[in-house]
């Protein structure tokens, strides 16, 4: 069990914006006097942060990156698939807006040796937040590239000292419709669960996030806890966790509950696997306009090299 | 005069969501998926000119209200809407992949109802000329209920294609339901329940 700490991030810890801003300017003056003329898109991107949402401290740049250029910021926090704020594309944004994602608690239970119930403040304290940019690829066939801050969610796994028998991990999102005006209509079978296995959960790329574009998180994004997996589907990356649960059994899924012909445990990005009503062996990247074409979905959406061992010997056709 | 005001007033008023379309699309006003947004608001449009088409019999039946005169116009502008969705579909979407094109009209059955419903809407435009409705007589008017097959289909294709928030759909199928049932005549009705 943690101790709560009442204060959260103190305004004299946090980077102002403008200080932000010049990082990236050092960064990206940097970027030109080592590379020459060939400056990428990504430091020009950062720098479009708004300053809507508190600047996070201390980041370290852990080296995560892609060679696609980042989704702009105002794409990213505008078309979501966060049904807890509705099911249209550009309801999150609309109706997330009033939520408070602080005060915050997450229950953590199940088949650990130090179950507890730890605040958001708490998760943070003591850990270094890093940048990481990766892909992201919906189920839909769309996919954006995103700046998240986060760490990784074995770092907080280990705290509470999974047992031999935590074969899964489980997760779930706030269940509380007057909060969550989404939550109204039974869309899905709220509240919205996920799983990984504690392999999946336990590997490097696995992240709790916290913010993206080096800033708190939006609300439509999950904030203030969300799962980000890279090599699996949008919606296996659970938003607004308040629940973690270590267990021995495959755990309920959300959209698996909700069309198990669809939508599998794994949920691993697989161009070979057709989803049953639309092809996934292309996506369109968001923030491309209305002329540019779809590009093709890599195995594991680019990620094979660091997850692909995660599934040897395993039929992906039968396990998607 | 009167006929040919309403007329122009209804050719624009049908016209105005195309326009509006254009206008978001050269002013960067389609949100962050501008094809997907263009391939909704075009089928959207499809459909509600289908409806509003076969809407034109029942309203003069139950209120006396007529636009019987412009009923061809106005299932012009549905399948010239089905014509935008389809090219959105086949150029901006697809970017002329024949080969997925063809595999998603096979293998995809809301790709499947969707593309039946425009073939079935094909025939119904070109034979929508005065000088075609007298040529086939009778056989006009039964080629023309297959207005009420495109829409159950074009129906069907919206409910399959949505992921779980199945309201709109459902709401498109009570409405097509409730104009079928208001365009069968009373015996009709009757009679099915006697069988």
């Amino acid at each position: 069990m943690l101790i709560k700490k009442p204060d959260s991030i103190k305004s004299s810890e946090i980077t102002s914006h403008s200080d932000y801003l010049r990082r990236r300017d050092f960064l990206k003056k940097g970027l030109y006097a080592f590379a020459g003329l060939g400056l990428s898109g990504i430091a020009e991107a950062l720098v479009k942060a708004p300053g809507k949402n508190p600047a996070i401290a201390n980041l370290a740049d852990a080296g995560f990156s892609v060679d696609e250029d980042l989704t702009p910021y105002d794409l990213v926090t505008s078309y979501n698939n966060y049904y807890e704020f509705g099911t249209g594309k550009s309801d999150p944004v609309e109706n997330s807006q009033a939520f408070e994602s602080r005060p915050w608690h997450v229950v953590v239970e199940g088949e650990c040796e130090e179950p507890g119930e730890i605040d958001i403040e708490d998760i943070l304290s003591g850990i270094t937040q890093e940048e990481r940019i990766y892909r992201l690829r919906c189920v839909e066939a769309w996919s954006m590239v995103v700046p998240w801050v986060g760490f990784p969610l074995a770092t907080l796994l280990k705290r509470f000292k999974p047992t031999a028998r935590a074969k899964y991990v489980a997760f779930e999102t706030l269940h509380d419709a007057e909060r969550m005006p989404g939550q109204k209509r039974a869309v899905l079978d709220w509240p919205y669960r996920e799983g990984l296995r504690i392999d999946e959960a336990m590997h490097p790329l696995t992240i709790l996030a916290t913010g993206l574009y080096g800033e708190l998180l939006p609300n439509q994004s999950g904030a203030p806890l969300r799962l980000v997996s890279p090599w699996k589907y949008g919606f296996k990356s659970i938003k607004g966790i308040v629940r973690i649960r270590f267990t021995e059994e495959q755990p309920q899924a959300t959209w698996n509950m909700n069309n198990p012909r669809e939508y599998g445990f794994y949920s691993n990005v697989n161009p070979r696997v057709e989803h049953p009503r639309w092809s996934q062996k292309y996506h369109r990247v968001i923030g491309g306009g209305i002329f540019s074409s779809k590009v093709k979905t890599e195995m594991f959406n680019g990620y094979a090299d660091e997850v692909a061992s995660l599934y040897t010997g395993m039929d992906l056709r039968k396990h998607f | 005069m009167r006929t040919a005001a309403i007329k122009l007033l209804l050719f624009l008023l049908c016209l105005l969501p195309f326009l509006h379309l254009l206008w978001d699309a050269f002013n960067g006003n389609l949100g962050a998926n501008p094809v997907e947004a263009l391939t909704h608001r075009s089928g959207d449009w499809t459909l509600r000119m289908l409806l509003i088409t076969l809407a034109v019999t029942p309203l003069r039946r139950t209120t006396g209200f007529s636009l019987l005169r412009h009923r061809r116009m106005l299932g012009l502008f549905s399948f010239f809407y089905a014509t935008v969705h389809l090219t959105i579909y086949v150029w901006i979407d697809q970017v002329f992949l024949w080969d997925e094109i063809v595999a998603d009209i096979i293998k995809r059955p809301y790709i499947t109802v969707g593309f039946t419903a425009l073939m079935i809407l094909l025939p119904l435009a070109v034979t929508s000329t005065r000088g075609m409705q007298r040529r086939l007589g009778k056989r006009w008017k039964s080629l023309h209920k297959g207005a009420y097959i495109a829409a159950a289909l074009a129906c069907l294709h919206f409910l399959w294609l949505t992921r779980a928030d199945t309201l709109e759909p459902y709401i498109y199928i009570a409405v097509s339901t409730v104009l079928m049932l208001l365009r069968l005549k009373r015996e009709q009705i009757l009679g099915f329940f006697r069988r």
